[in-house]
């Protein structure tokens, strides 16, 4: 000891768990899938992720480096998971130069202008993904084909079926769970993404509820939807259907429970979580487009503000 | 088995000393005791320089209803009374004793007998308590007979004897089940009689296996005294924590207190000082206290005399170790960083924990990132993120409305934040702004009320 002692206020304790080793597990509970998408679209899903991670940690290092200053963040990991959750969210095909696009406009526009991690309001890669659907639509929505889902000829099975072309199935339980069917790179791997999920779990980096309450009520509606079109296999099959197929798992596990566009409470998530259900499913069954995953969850992100400012904890003492 | 029903973390235990029994420290030759060293008004000296006193005699008087008494811990000559540096590098006034041999008071009983018999009523039991000068020795030495003295129109309905000690390191409260567990029951059964119970609850940690069986065995003899086991879970010591762990019910905030959902809290070691008073006509002048830290030679268990220099512990565990950064008056997570290491031993001191190396320095804060882990850990159910910001930005009625005088300061926000913010250090800025703001309107509304009582009886004449 040099004569001299340390004071501070209590605790004297901090956390083992640093933003860093949260990001890089939320990294590690995507592997799974990255390599079953790998498995069934090809080395391309490589390609893609590798540009999509290095343009979103370059964007985020030029920008703090020469446009908003202050203290670097891309050693912190939170770049590599918008990188990895943006190319998730692009079909394996995808020209690198629009991918690089989206990771301008997730990196630039939706996180770093508002004061990069934890004051983004929206999901950084869905506003990228939103982005690059309404600018490019036609690279966006072609799929590479999947060989046993011919049936499909390159449409996703969200797709397929709202244009009537296929029932709900018109795929085996198999492709839905292991994820062989034309999709986004990483929202047809289910059971991969459901082992993302048990590890994210064990290592306390998100909780169950928000997750569940968004699959549950996806499923609880499309049962009540079913009981309306005559029921029968339909009960079980539609549930099923829109829980496993589109990017429900991809967004409900890794999307929707974003830290700083997600509320600050369990109660808060559950009720954000219930309207991101409902409103997938409205735009599934009813909208313009198939998929209502990304709008929804940038909708409900919009009124975060008000249920973190209205939701509050459950107070010791009160009633 | 039964906890707390809101937030909680689990910080590594690191019960060091837990197997060591505990030893007698030698007496110190020179012994410093701080006139303010339980929560109210300080004492008032009642020896001055060049006076002769016995070890157990008193030496400070209680300066109000909300105050303790001092006893001296040896025999001896007061060599000064005015202000010392405290632990804390700040000065205050204490009574400074050069230690002749170690005579006590006649009457108090030094022998090992138990005495399990006590004929004294309520009033006697408090005003014995009173006399002896106890406070709980948990921490928060708050003066016992205060504790006791049942406000009118409120009841007491059970006695929870707070045996948790979910601090880590620490272990004087274990060692003291464990050791002295007869003395405990016979306390608890005096505390039952003086806020006239029938029923006490030992509420004791599930990681204390040993203490549990013991005093569960021990039991068995003292009619309505129940040990109950809980589930590990930080910071089940807190006083509102155990309430609700082992009856279910939740004090409401501030101003209410315990009393107000029927309980009262007294600490295990508390607990025993009770019995030395009552049974003994033993003052508190003793305790025992943990010297720990993963670089501590020899962590251990120390009986300890009042006013004994802080590093004659250090010394007795192995000397301060290389590489030593912090030393804690307390465990790490709501003891205080030490500044002067010759400052003295009081009533509220459990242990003392050296953190040494990367332990012992705060992390490099970064941007919060909304994990919302700080929400999830608070017991009390508040915001500390945004508490932490509320302070920043002086929004002082927020924070009133966000319920921050309810914060008891665990610090289970500041551990489980992967961002290493201080949000404790803003939430007390806060806490302490809010309640000077809350006192200063009472104050207003109090003058207010008296100028128009004033004014009313001079339109009377």
């Amino acid at each position: 000891m040099a004569n001299k002692l340390i004071v501070a206020p209590a605790p004297h304790v901090q956390s083992d768990r640093s933003t860093a080793l949260i990001m890089r597990d939320v990294v590690i509970a995507l592997i799974p899938a990255l390599a079953v998408s790998t498995y069934v679209f090809g080395v391309d899903v490589l390609f893609v992720t590798a540009v999509s991670v290095l343009a979103c940690v370059l964007f985020e290092y030029l920008i703090q480096k020469f446009l908003v200053g202050g203290a670097l963040t891309i050693n912190n990991w939170s770049a590599v998971v918008t990188g990895v959750l943006l190319a998730f969210n692009l079909p394996a095909s995808i020209p690198w130069w629009i991918v690089v696009i989206g990771a301008l406009v997730s990196i630039g526009i939706a996180k770093m202008t508002f004061g990069g991690i934890g004051k983004n309001p929206f999901n950084p890669a869905l506003v990228g993904r939103v982005f690059l659907l309404l600018a490019y639509p036609v690279q966006m929505t072609s799929f590479p084909t999947v060989e046993g889902c011919d049936a499909l000829s390159g449409a996703t099975m969200l797709a397929a079926v709202k244009q009537g072309a296929v029932g709900f199935d018109a795929l085996g339980i198999q492709n839905l769970l292991i994820g062989t069917m034309p999709g986004s790179m990483g929202e047809v791997a289910a059971l991969a993404l459901l082992l993302g999920f048990v590890y994210l779990l064990w290592r306390k980096v998100i909780t169950w509820h928000i997750p569940v309450t968004i699959l549950g009520t996806m499923a609880v509606f499309a049962f009540l939807v079913a009981l309306t079109r005559g029921g029968g296999a339909l009960l079980w099959q539609m549930p099923l259907f829109h829980v496993l197929a589109g990017g429900a798992l991809l967004g409900s596990i890794y999307m929707a429970t974003d830290y700083s566009s997600s509320p600050m409470t369990v109660k808060g998530g559950v009720i954000f979580a219930f309207g991101i259900g409902v409103i997938t499913m409205l735009i599934r069954l009813w909208g313009a487009y198939p998929e209502g995953m990304s709008f929804a969850i940038l909708i409900m992100n919009s009124v975060v503000p008000l249920i973190n400012k209205y939701v509050k904890p459950k107070r010791f003492g009160v009633k | 088995m039964r906890t707390f029903p809101i937030g909680g973390v689990h910080p590594s235990a690191n019960k060091l000393s837990a197997g060591k029994p505990i030893e007698v420290l030698p007496l110190p030759d020179v012994v410093n005791i701080p006139l303010g060293q339980h929560i109210g008004a300080p004492a008032v000296a009642k020896v001055a320089k060049g006076d002769k006193v016995l070890t157990g005699q008193l030496i400070a008087e209680a300066g109000g209803f909300m105050s303790a008494n001092i006893h001296s811990p040896i025999s001896g000559t007061v060599t000064a009374v005015g202000p010392q540096v405290n632990a804390q590098g700040l000065r205050q006034p204490m009574i400074t004793i050069k230690r002749e041999g170690d005579d006590w008071v006649e009457t108090i009983d030094r022998s090992e007998t138990l005495i399990k018999e006590c004929t004294l009523d309520s009033k006697q039991i408090i005003e014995k308590i009173k006399a002896a000068g106890i406070v709980g020795m948990g921490g928060a030495t708050f003066p016992t007979h205060v504790k006791l003295s049942i406000p009118p129109g409120k009841k007491a309905e059970i006695l929870i004897i707070n045996g948790v000690e979910c601090e880590p390191y620490l272990t004087s409260d274990h060692r003291t089940m464990l050791e002295r567990g007869e003395e405990l029951l016979v306390g608890v059964t005096i505390l039952m009689k003086a806020i006239n119970v029938t029923h006490a609850v030992i509420g004791i940690e599930n990681n204390k296996p040993d203490a549990i069986a013991h005093l569960q065995k021990l039991a068995t003899g003292y009619k309505g005294v129940e040990v109950m086991p809980l589930q590990v879970r930080y910071p089940q010591g807190g006083e509102k924590q155990l309430i609700a762990a082992v009856t279910g019910r939740q004090v409401p905030p501030p101003p209410a207190l315990p009393i107000d959902v029927g309980a009262v809290v007294c600490n295990a070691s508390t607990t025993v000082a009770v019995y030395e008073a009552v049974q003994k006509n033993k003052p508190l002048i003793e305790r025992v206290v943990t010297i720990t830290g993963k670089s501590v030679k020899n962590p251990r268990n120390l009986r300890t005399r009042m006013g004994t220099p802080i590093s004659m512990l250090l010394e007795a565990g192995g000397g301060i170790p290389e590489n030593t950064g912090k030393i804690i008056n307390g465990g790490p997570m709501m003891g205080r960083a030490m500044v002067n290491l010759e400052s003295p031993v009081t009533k509220g001191c459990s242990g003392i924990t050296v953190m040494s190396g990367k332990d012992a320095v705060r992390r490099e804060p970064s941007q919060c990132i909304k994990c919302a882990k700080c929400v999830a850990a608070c017991p009390m159910g508040l915001e500390p993120y945004l508490m932490a910001k509320l302070a920043q930005k002086h929004g002082w009625d927020s924070l009133e409305e966000n319920m921050i005088t309810s914060c008891i300061e665990c610090g289970c926000c500041q551990s489980s934040c992967p961002s290493y913010l201080p949000l404790l250090d803003w939430v007390r800025l806060g806490k302490q702004t809010v309640m000077g703001r809350i006192r200063a309107r009472a104050a207003a509304a109090k003058a207010k009320a008296e100028a128009a009582k004033a004014a009313e009886a001079e339109a009377k004449k």
